[in-house]
């Protein structure tokens, strides 16, 4: 938010009447700590607590329903040397940047095909959108039916095809697993970067792109230097975004393989419920999800001060 | 861009790319239609044509309706969709309209962190917030998620809302304080009728992302008559290794059409919102 000029004189309190209570409401410092009171406090209350109480939790041994025992680092420590959780913290990564990768790719192609005039435009920008919105679980559903190991259409149209001679087990080999959850992250998050990119396309004046012919750039160099540019602002914001909650992902991959088969699939999240929830170990399941601060702070930090400079 | 020339040119730059990525965006949910309308014996059966239906039946909704609790996880999710969905758009405004509009101490901080908590993802915060909810005695209640819904909804709608209030000029709520109106009035009054849009734009987004929501639903809601169409789907139609098929793709098609419809109605304010730089996922 900019910082606004400072009022050059606050209206003084007229001499010989009381102070009502209204006046006192009237002032602009008070009137907006009454107004920002109550959802400031809530967030205190339910964002920022649970956030140190999560930390404190981190140092605890501390099963469900009983009283932790603090351990210091000792969680981290087991942490550090758990094979799984450099498994997770690779799994992590991979799903991260290709799942990026491709939706700001297939995003991109998205936008560029929409931003032509054609009839039936605004009908086709709400169906593209339809796996932006629909509930992330219950699309992701159908998607198990579409990599059930006996009856995947994917494998039908491949083997009569002629492209493979058995299907595959979509869900059940590691490699494909991972391949399988980041072609449903791709499915759902590419309208996400194709309307906003679309949006972004629709705020250049047509009248560069006629200069930039004129003066003989060709369509690619006109991509590259008119559209490209003038879209960064939008992209970097989209792609921050997409970042971080892709990120952070758990109704996917929990829907659709548990991360499995054989943690293959595993991510922070997800092994932050296992551990915490299903297993009970309270203090470890906030461990794992603390490990993502880091890289997660980084991400949080540069969108937080990008996006007040713009 | 430059217009198209001929047919052909035409349909390779907009109608050939256009359908593939329609066919491509579209197909899961035409899988979910016709999985869900398919007799058993055709679903199970891996040597026929799958990708159509060749003696539909309603008997999965049916099933689904008669057999489950589909018809309360609809009533709860729309019930926890609303509540959180007007409350955090109550206090997202009020804490919009001040950052936005007005000079006081503090203001910065405030903005910082309504930024973060915006963008601190649920999985850092799931585990504490898990037994907080335990101590406040509120597991397996419809309450336990509309008071943390708002802890994802709140932060999104103040941030697009802020946009909104700036937009509105300083004036018009100057004029009406020289006509005697509290600051109070001047808002609700003045400023926030002229950002019906906004308001809108956050209410809808805010009501899909409630209806999306899947993480604190599955570890605070247990029992099957307080759990949310999402989480019912994924823990109650799926039992062990046994899956009910045609019932889960009804469960996800019935769960889908609401939010669709509402998305329908609303697109324009809805991709406004998306747009306005600031979108959960």
């Amino acid at each position: 938010m900019a910082v606004r000029p400072a009022p050059l004189a606050q209206p003084a309190p007229v001499a010989g009447r009381p102070l009502s209570l209204r006046r006192i409401v009237e002032r602009e410092g008070v009137f907006s700590w009454l107004m920002l009171a109550p959802g400031v406090f809530f967030l205190l209350a339910f964002v920022a607590y649970p956030f140190f109480y999560g930390i404190y939790l981190s140092l605890q041994d501390r099963p469900v329903a009983q009283t932790g025992v603090f351990v210091g680092l000792a969680n981290f420590w087991t942490l550090a040397h758990d094979a799984v959780f450099w498994q997770v913290t690779r799994n992590m990564f991979v799903y991260t940047i290709v799942t990026t990768i491709l939706k700001l790719s297939g995003g991109l192609a998205m936008a560029l095909v929409m931003d032509q005039t054609f009839r039936g435009k605004n009908l086709a920008r709400a169906f593209l959108l339809l796996p932006f919105i629909v509930p992330t679980a219950l699309s992701t559903v159908a998607w198990m039916w579409i990599f059930d190991p006996t009856f995947s259409v994917i494998n039908w149209l491949l083997v009569r095809g002629g492209v493979i001679s058995t299907g595959f087990s979509w869900l059940g080999n590691s490699t494909l697993a991972m391949v399988a959850i980041i072609i449903v992250n791709t499915w759902r998050g590419m309208p996400f970067y194709g309307i906003t990119l679309l949006a972004g396309l629709q705020t250049i004046s047509p009248e560069l792109y006629e200069v930039a012919a004129i003066d003989g750039a060709s369509p690619r160099q006109r991509f590259w230097h008119v559209t490209m540019p003038l879209i960064k602002p939008v992209l970097i914001i989209v792609t921050m975004f997409s970042v971080i909650f892709t990120f952070s992902d758990f109704q996917l991959i929990y829907a659709l393989t548990h991360g499995g088969p054989a943690n293959a699939t595993q991510v922070f999240a997800t092994y932050a419920y296992d551990l915490g929830m299903s297993a009970g170990k309270l203090g470890m399941g906030a461990a794992v999800a603390l490990s993502m601060l880091p890289a997660l702070a980084l991400l949080i930090v540069g969108l937080t001060v990008y996006l007040r400079r713009e | 861009m430059v217009g198209g020339r001929g047919l052909g040119t035409r349909a390779l730059r907009v109608y050939l790319p256009l359908s593939l990525l329609l066919i491509l965006m579209l197909f899961p949910f035409y899988w979910m239609l016709i999985t869900s309308i398919k007799p058993n014996r055709e679903l199970y059966n891996a040597r026929i044509m799958p990708l159509i239906v060749y003696q539909p039946t309603l008997k999965h909704y049916v099933d689904l309706l008669s057999e489950t609790n589909f018809l309360t996880w609809t009533y709860n999710t729309f019930l926890v969709a609303i509540v959180s969905t007007a409350v955090s758009l109550v206090l997202g405004t009020m804490t919009a309209y001040p950052l936005a509009r007005m000079n006081f101490p503090g203001a910065a901080v405030v903005a910082i962190g309504v930024a973060a908590t915006y963008l601190v993802p649920q999985p850092l915060l799931f585990i504490p917030m898990a037994d907080i909810i335990n101590t406040l005695g509120l597991g397996n209640t419809l309450q336990a998620v509309m008071l943390t819904y708002p802890t994802l909804l709140i932060p999104f709608c103040a941030w697009l809302l802020m946009g909104y209030f700036k937009s509105v000029p300083r004036e018009l709520e100057e004029a009406a304080r020289i006509d005697g109106a509290s600051r109070l009035q001047a808002m609700t009054r003045v400023i926030l009728p002229l950002c019906t849009p906004g308001l809108l734009s956050a209410g809808i987004f805010a009501f899909t992302l409630a209806q999306n929501e899947f993480l604190y639903a599955l570890i605070f809601l247990t029992k099957s008559d307080v759990r949310t169409v999402p989480v019912g789907a994924i823990t109650e139609l799926i039992r062990g290794d046994v899956f009910y098929w045609g019932q889960l793709m009804a469960a996800a098609l019935l769960g889908s059409i609401p939010v669709a419809l509402i998305y329908s109605f609303f697109v324009d304010y809805y991709v406004a919102g998306l747009t306005s730089g600031s979108v959960k996922s």
